[in-house]
């Protein structure tokens, strides 16, 4: 067990120094979300005043739309010198090695949140810190479900030929769940007044999704990636 | 887990309705080197990696010792390298860092302290700190080379390995081989480079159109027994 997931974590600090090397990924994401927020908040904000529940829908367009992004340029890398099949040669169990780019995409995802979040907070005014870690758990049970779904189709799409747009045509269809889970989970968050239990029930919905999601991979990563 | 043999009993593989592989079966003994002859499309590439596992074969079986590869899964990917015709190399991550990433993932004991000897034996020991994007062809030929063969696999699969080298760096790789050979190493080469491997060989393996269409000894002239069965 040890050794699965010192190889996860091999993966995922190579991902991070090519990425701190680079901030290729990174900039894009990020001027991407940014951008979605800002044509979004030009749209939706009338007079200083935001339309009902659209700061949580176009924070998880942005997130989604970022993540997906994300996705696609990190297993570019891999095709490129096709590293994902030295990957797959290693004598490790393969899952670890999905785990390994799932926690990759996940930290690339959290820094991009990190400016988003608060992006969206001051452009549709939307109570960020009221209830921090209500919201933190949405965030990150939300991602976690769309990253671990994204992971496992970007692989499999490493060698096919229209993966820019196989991409999101395989990917949104079964996160609209999570999408879902994490739109009413924020908007109920960001109401006048905080429907809790709802919040509650929305959370427990993402954690029921990401474990549905994260098991799956998982158990399929293996053999969807032998050609 | 260690094998000394591989046998290979109607191996076909297909993707789509096109057949890259019909039907083939050879064995190979530890100490041996066997050339993978064939012109441009053959299945020589298909067929190493159904070696490597990374393909499975549409049908037939590949038996490593006495395993199949699911069978012995991860373990035996611990004693297999590949040097496939793209590197596996990052190009973002220098030289150094190149070779102790994929030796830890090996398992490789003391894979940072051992990078430098990894190096100075491609010929690369003053560029450890180099982005692998800044270097030619030939040397990141060599130091792919020596990201496949850092763990001491006992089953070496060699893709077009003299591609790029120069005379210096393809004599060294020749006696390379020839002391994987001595170390009772199972080489499988794919190549277009016949006057090289002349002598190198034990024994040729032709493919043609997916099939086997020759093997035979290693001896005389192979451009003119390749001319000779793909004409």
């Amino acid at each position: 067990m040890t050794d699965f997931f010192r190889i996860a974590w091999l993966v995922m600090r190579k991902d991070l120094t090519i990425e701190v090397r680079s901030r290729e990924i990174l900039y894009t994401t990020l001027f991407f979300a940014m951008s979605c927020v800002l044509v979004f908040a030009f749209s939706f904000v009338k007079e200083g005043r935001a339309l009902d529940d659209a700061a949580a829908g176009i924070l998880w367009i942005a997130i989604a739309f970022s993540g997906t992004l994300a996705l696609g340029r990190t297993f570019e890398r891999e095709r490129h010198a096709e590293t994902l099949r030295a990957l797959m040669m290693a004598p490790a169990d393969r899952p670890a090695i999905y785990l390994g780019k799932l926690m990759g995409v996940l930290v690339l995802m959290a820094v991009v949140e990190l400016i988003v979040v608060p992006l969206v907070g001051v452009m549709f005014q939307a109570p960020l810190l009221a209830h921090p870690f209500q919201l933190l758990a949405l965030l990150a049970t939300g991602t976690l479900g769309f990253a671990a779904v994204g992971t496992l189709f970007a692989a499999m799409l490493g060698r096919a030929r229209s993966r820019d747009v196989l991409l999101p045509v395989l990917l949104y269809p079964i996160t609209v769940p999570v999408i879902i889970a994490g739109v009413r989970g924020t908007a109920a968050l960001f109401q006048a007044e905080v429907d809790e239990p709802m919040v509650r029930t929305w959370v427990a919905m993402l954690v029921f999704f990401d474990a549905v999601f994260v098991t799956l991979a998982l158990w399929t990563f293996e053999p969807v990636m032998t050609e | 887990m260690d094998f000394t043999r591989l046998t290979l009993s109607d191996v076909s593989r297909n993707f789509g309705r096109r057949r890259a592989l019909a039907r083939v079966s050879f064995d190979c003994d530890a100490g041996e080197i066997v050339g993978l002859l064939g012109p441009n499309g053959a299945g020589k590439s298909t067929l190493l990696g159904i070696l490597a596992t990374l393909v499975a074969p549409s049908s037939g079986e590949v038996r490593y010792g006495e395993h199949t590869a699911r069978e012995a899964g991860a373990e035996l990917r611990r004693r297999i390298g590949l040097l496939a015709h793209d590197l596996h190399l990052y190009p973002e991550l220098t030289a150094g860092e190149n070779l102790e990433f994929f030796g830890r993932l090996y398992g490789v004991r003391d894979a940072r302290a051992r990078v430098a000897g990894w190096l100075e034996r491609a010929g690369l020991g003053d560029r450890r700190d180099d982005p692998v994007s800044g270097f030619s062809r030939g040397m990141r030929q060599r130091l792919a080379l020596e990201r496949a063969l850092l763990h001491d696999p006992r089953l070496v699969l060699l893709d077009e390995p003299f591609t790029g080298l120069d005379d210096g760096a393809t004599f060294a790789l020749v006696e390379r081989l020839r002391g994987l050979k001595a170390k009772g190493c199972l080489v499988l080469l794919a190549t277009h480079d016949l006057e090289t491997v002349e002598g190198l060989v034990d024994r040729v393996a032709v493919l043609r159109e997916g099939r086997l269409v020759e093997m035979a000894g290693g001896g005389g002239s192979l451009r003119e027994r390749f001319r000779a069965v793909t004409r």
